[in-house]
């Protein structure tokens, strides 16, 4: 869509950066609400459906899985399911059930959603206040929710793994003794929470980040006149076909590793 | 920036999915893969024993052949030591044949001249009473003189 330059640019931009607002205290959908008490509609509506999606994806390919030769989309299933198993087992040694299956579905999960900053950027908005829809964020990546939403899950499998490897007082002896022994127990109490917290913190916010740089890229080249739109926006979404698997792929690996170091004495 | 309640949405779907994928995706696609592995051991674990039985199966095809090979020069062998003596066998019986034939005609020949010998002597008898009937100008009593003349051919 192209818009007119000026004053309306920044209204143009900020609208895309908007999140479909329901306000929990009032119960209107109310976009300028700026407190902690709001739903992100789209939010929940795009990462409910792309994890669904994929689950349903996967379910079939899975459903009627055999062990003679698979069709086409047993094949890319067992593929997805081959290349994550192989990347866990060569990081988390321990056995675990969990694991595997939670690296898969948050790489497909991460990827899905990362892969909405594809969908040309005017589409959803404009289909969706066509239909009465005022705002429509379609990139759930771009919103501090989700990503801190998936790394204090994350956060809490960490605090979950390491009470299950090293026991509650194994996990507890660490915090205080490690890595500077118990004279310096409060420096090292001190150090490890922010280690602690430094991992879902940085997971999330790597995510967003580039996300958010890559949307707000696309944005503003779409601010430009039409016909010079495709020479920044062609390489710009080529550049994208990387940067949205590998963080998505960056994404479960870390977690994976995360959990590794949580799981296993050092 | 705009945080809210909304990342317990994401929370509670992260939980419901990676539940989902651990229950109803990742065990059958494992299953299926460790079925296949199994499958594909399998299959090579035969071609390998396939290829042993072949190769055990030609080794008795050359041990079988190599049997029959020296039987058949046996055969061939005893065939034509067989064949000489028959020869010699159907040769000796010839020479003895051919020996009896010889013996019985030689035989023959020696009773055709006894024969002979015996038409001559009374030939010779005959003559020898005629002529001396015609010396004596009478007829001899052939019977009266049988003796002599007997006598006479007995010296013939």
């Amino acid at each position: 869509m192209s818009v007119e330059v000026g004053s309306n640019a920044t209204d143009y931009i900020r609208h895309h950066l908007t999140n479909l607002r329901l306000d929990l205290t009032t119960g209107q959908i109310d976009s300028s609400a700026m407190h902690f008490w709001t739903l992100h509609i789209d939010t929940l509506v795009m990462v409910f459906g792309l994890g669904a999606f994929f689950c349903y994806i996967f379910w079939l390919g899975a459903r009627q899985a055999t062990a003679g030769v698979p069709g086409g989309l047993q094949n890319f299933v067992e593929a997805m399911v081959e290349f994550v198993d192989k990347t866990v087992k060569e990081t988390f040694h321990a056995e675990s059930r969990v694991i595997a299956p939670l690296a898969l579905t948050v790489f497909c999960w991460v990827f899905l959603m990362n892969l909405m900053d594809l969908v040309p950027i005017d589409m959803v908005p404009s289909i969706m206040s066509a239909v009465g829809v005022p705002y429509w964020k379609i990139l759930p990546s771009v919103d501090l929710n989700l990503t801190f939403g998936l790394s204090l899950s994350v956060f809490a499998l960490i605090i979950i793994y390491s009470t299950m490897g090293k026991g509650p007082g194994g996990f507890l002896k660490e915090l205080l003794f490690h890595p500077f022994g118990p004279w310096l127990m409060p420096f090292n109490l001190v150090l490890n929470i922010v280690e602690l917290a430094a991992k879902p913190i940085s997971l999330s916010l790597r995510l967003f980040g580039n996300l958010y740089a890559a949307e707000l890229i696309f944005i503003l080249i779409s601010l430009l006149p039409w016909w010079i739109q495709w020479s920044l926006g062609t390489p710009w979404a080529i550049f994208h076909i990387l940067v949205v698997p590998l963080q998505a792929f960056i994404f479960m690996m870390l977690t994976v590793v995360y959990l590794a170091m949580a799981y296993e004495h050092h | 920036m705009n945080f809210g309640a909304t990342f317990w949405g994401p929370m509670i779907s992260f939980a419901l999915f990676v539940w989902f994928t651990m229950k109803y995706v990742w065990p059958p696609i494992q299953q299926a893969l460790a079925d296949r592995q199994k499958q594909i051991a399998d299959g090579l674990a035969a071609g390998e024993r396939g290829q042993k039985e072949l190769e055990t199966a030609r080794d008795e095809v050359a041990a079988l052949l190599k049997e029959a090979r020296e039987q058949a020069s046996q055969i061939i062998s005893q065939a034509n030591k067989r064949q000489a003596e028959m020869v010699e066998e159907a040769r000796a019986e010839a020479r003895a044949e051919s020996e009896r034939i010889l013996a019985a005609a030689r035989e023959e020949v020696e009773r055709e001249i006894q024969h002979a010998r015996e038409a001559l002597r009374q030939e010779v008898a005959n003559i020898a009473l005629i002529a001396s009937g015609r010396i004596l100008k009478r007829e001899v009593d052939a019977k009266a003189h049988q003796d002599l003349i007997e006598e006479l051919a007995a010296q013939i």
